[in-house]
């Protein structure tokens, strides 16, 4: 059994609004091991960025513990955060609007070596940003070059060696490939699949494609409003998804085979509703044709159904 | 359906050598390169491609909306049923964009007006269309609400007050108000969650067959076109590389090298294999007029002839036209349209 690198308990994100508290996170609970990736998904606004952001300490949490190396980084203080800084690090879907466009490339990459590792002269900072290139198979032709003369794709490529400088033991990658065309992205995921298999590094993987989080997760979180409701190892949750919501989510991605079309495949109606102030019970109740009375009033519990696979709902499990 | 008839069927839209240029400050960029293309009443074809690929740019030379001055049309020509839209007048072709040919942009939010209120904004192009009596428009905007799945009731709210799924149905709702024979549809999808997205494929598809309209579905997801298109044109850098039936492309075994690509990168939902094979490279440079092939030089079986002569289109054993040298001599069957790929 791989030892748990990182470990949400009971994390809770809500933001303030003038209508009340938006329970962006609520009570989630899972664990990441060394060397895996965890995918989460769901639908747009059902708090994976907020998860992510929360839970390296980029926005400040509401209740709850994050444990990495088993030691809760939510009670750390800024100069053990520092320390800890370089341990996580974060990939961001547009790589454009996370990138300071007036720098080059290479002063994108140096950036968090300047500010982390002061001891590093400019020489060895040169040699560091050219290694990290190449890992990340950015030419080096493009050193000087600024962030808008280069594709979608080199910019991401920016991005994982900008990420990557400092070493880091565990990377949240929210929506890596999502803006990028499918050759483009296949090109994105087989490095982020390199890296993590040379470097040994973790991974928490942010997506709405379904098709991606299978390919490269060894186990998937399935997040609605802000919970996690069903959470298994990929493999077990493609052949035996439990919840109505993991079901409709399967159901609903178009498969690229004219054969398998699905004329009176089951819709869910409706969307997402408000995050502020969810009634208790299961949010998805509302959309789901099985709710019943249960499903309403009082907190759901996931609970394990088989060795690793935990859901949370009244009628199936 | 749809792709049996189509020896009998009418052709609606028949795109013979286009080509386009956008001309700006900087470059002339070549975005559409002979590209030929036709679709029969009825069907929906799938135009499948990567950014710039000149899909867009396609669709807006359909409606006749490129932007003035910049975008121009250097050769060829479209025919909308008996219009000759590259040679019409304004007039006509104003007619034609409010009556019989309607376009749906991937972003909802840019087609809606956000001061006006979705009922509103149908009742504008009804209006448009001579429907005047207050009664008979209240009735009409109820219809089309109800149709595209949205609570009458809501009419009076304004566009900020739906989702992104409810503004694309909004959409999608002002685009049929007129019944278009032709709908455009530009990755109508793509900014949806996958369960709003199978809503709205759902919708569409009900109402394509309801009002027997023809549709060019623009998207970039083969999982959406195997799911909705009769027919498919894989488009690259401006040019119909591969073109043929859903089934032709999607079980055929030969295919245009970049069309291989194309599935080589995508995460299949079924298989097990881990790594991806991505194309390598990127696209040639919209600013270069190609000599050859454009996929040349990403194509893992070039040769020095592709790089110096453009390929003529051929005719696969199952049926699929290729636009590649690689194919030359194969042409099976004379079928009369072993042209058409662009
Ligand atoms: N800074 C913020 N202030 C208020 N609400 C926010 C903020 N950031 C996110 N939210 C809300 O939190 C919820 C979750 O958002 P997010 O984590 O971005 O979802 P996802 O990444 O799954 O699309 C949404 O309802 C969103 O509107
Ligand atoms: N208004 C414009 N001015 C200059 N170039 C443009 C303009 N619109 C599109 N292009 C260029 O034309 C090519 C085709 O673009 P487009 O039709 O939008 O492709 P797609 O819809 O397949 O992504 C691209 O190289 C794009 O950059
Ligand atoms: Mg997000
Ligand atoms: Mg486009």
């Amino acid at each position: 059994m791989p030892a748990p690198l990182v470990e949400v308990k009971h994390l809770k994100k809500y933001f303030k609004t003038p209508r009340g508290d938006l329970h962006a996170v609520d009570d989630v609970n899972l664990s990441i091991n060394q060397g895996e990736t965890l995918g989460v998904v769901g639908e747009s606004g059902c708090g994976k960025s907020t998860l992510g952001r929360t839970i390296l300490r980029l926005v400040p949490h509401t209740s709850g513990e994050v444990l990495f190396e088993g030691k809760n980084i939510l009670s750390y203080d800024t100069r053990q955060m520092k320390a800890l800084r370089q341990d996580m690090q974060m990939i961001f879907q547009d790589p454009y609007a996370s990138l300071d466009t007036r720098f080059t490339v290479s002063q994108i990459i140096e950036e968090p070596l300047k500010i982390c590792r002061k001891e590093m002269g400019k020489a060895d900072r040169e040699k560091r940003v050219k290694e990290l290139m190449d890992t990340v198979g950015l030419a080096q032709r493009f050193v000087n070059a600024y962030p808008h003369e280069l594709d979608g794709g080199r910019r991401q490529r920016i991005g994982v060696a900008r990420a990557l400088a400092l070493n880091p033991k565990f990377i949240v990658c929210d929506e890596p490939v999502s803006a990028l065309d499918v050759s483009i992205q296949a090109q994105i995921l087989n490095l982020i699949m390199d890296l993590q298999e040379d470097m040994g590094l973790s991974y928490m993987f942010i997506t709405h494609d379904l098709s991606v989080v299978k390919h490269i997760s060894n186990n998937i979180a399935v997040l609605y409003l802000g919970q996690c409701i069903e959470h298994a190892p990929t493999e077990e949750l493609f052949a035996n998804p439990i919840h109505p919501y993991t079901k409709a989510l399967l159901a609903a991605i178009p498969i690229p085979d004219p054969s398998k079309r699905s004329e009176d495949r089951e819709i869910i109606r409706g969307e997402v509703t408000s995050p502020i102030n969810p009634p208790q019970g299961c949010r998805f109740a509302a959309r789901c044709p099985y709710a019943g009375d249960e499903c309403r009033g009082k907190p759901i519990e996931l609970k394990e159904t088989r060795p690793g696979h935990f859901v949370a709902c009244m009628k199936f499990f | 359906m749809g792709v049996d008839m189509n020896q009998n069927a009418e052709k609606l839209l028949d795109i013979k050598d286009l080509s386009i240029t956008y001309i700006t400050d900087d470059a002339t960029i070549y975005a559409v390169n002979g590209l030929n293309m036709e679709l029969y009443r009825g069907e929906t074809l799938g135009l499948v491609g990567e950014t710039g690929a000149g899909k867009t740019t396609t669709a807006l030379a359909i409606m006749r909306l490129l932007p003035d001055r910049i975008g121009k049309i250097t050769s060829g020509s479209i025919r909308f049923d008996d219009v000759d839209v590259t040679a019409a007048s304004e007039a006509e072709m104003r007619t034609l964009r409010g009556e019989r040919i309607s376009m749906i942009f991937q972003d909802p939010m840019t087609c809606l007006n956000p001061v006006l209120t979705i009922g509103d904004q149908i009742a504008e192009v009804l209006e448009s269309h001579g429907i005047t009596s207050k009664e008979e428009l209240s009735k009409r905007v109820d219809n089309i609400l109800t149709l595209v799945g949205l609570p009458p009731e809501r009419k009076n709210e304004y566009p900020h007050q739906f989702s992104g799924g409810m503004k694309q149905r909004v959409d999608i709702a002002i685009a049929l108000a007129c019944e278009p024979q032709l709908l455009l549809a530009d990755e109508p999808t793509t900014a949806l969650d996958v369960t709003i997205q199978a809503q709205v494929l759902a919708l569409m598809k009900e109402l394509r067959q309801k009002f027997n309209t023809s549709m060019l579905l623009i998207t970039h997801d083969l999982g959406v076109v195997a799911e909705v298109c009769d027919r498919v044109a894989i488009m690259y850098a401006g040019e119909i590389i591969e073109y043929g039936t859903v089934w032709e492309i999607f079980s055929g075994t030969e295919h245009h090298p970049y069309t291989k690509g194309l599935f080589g990168s995508i995460p299949s939902m079924s298989e097990g294999q881990r790594r991806l094979r991505p194309i390598d490279g990127l696209m040639p440079d919209p600013a270069v007029q190609l000599q050859g092939c454009p996929f040349a030089s990403r194509c893992p079986q070039c040769s020095d002839r592709c790089t110096a002569e453009k390929p003529a289109s051929h005719r696969a054993a199952g049926g699929n036209i290729i636009k590649c040298h690689l194919f030359e001599g194969e042409d099976a069957g004379g079928g009369n349209d072993a042209g058409t790929a662009g």
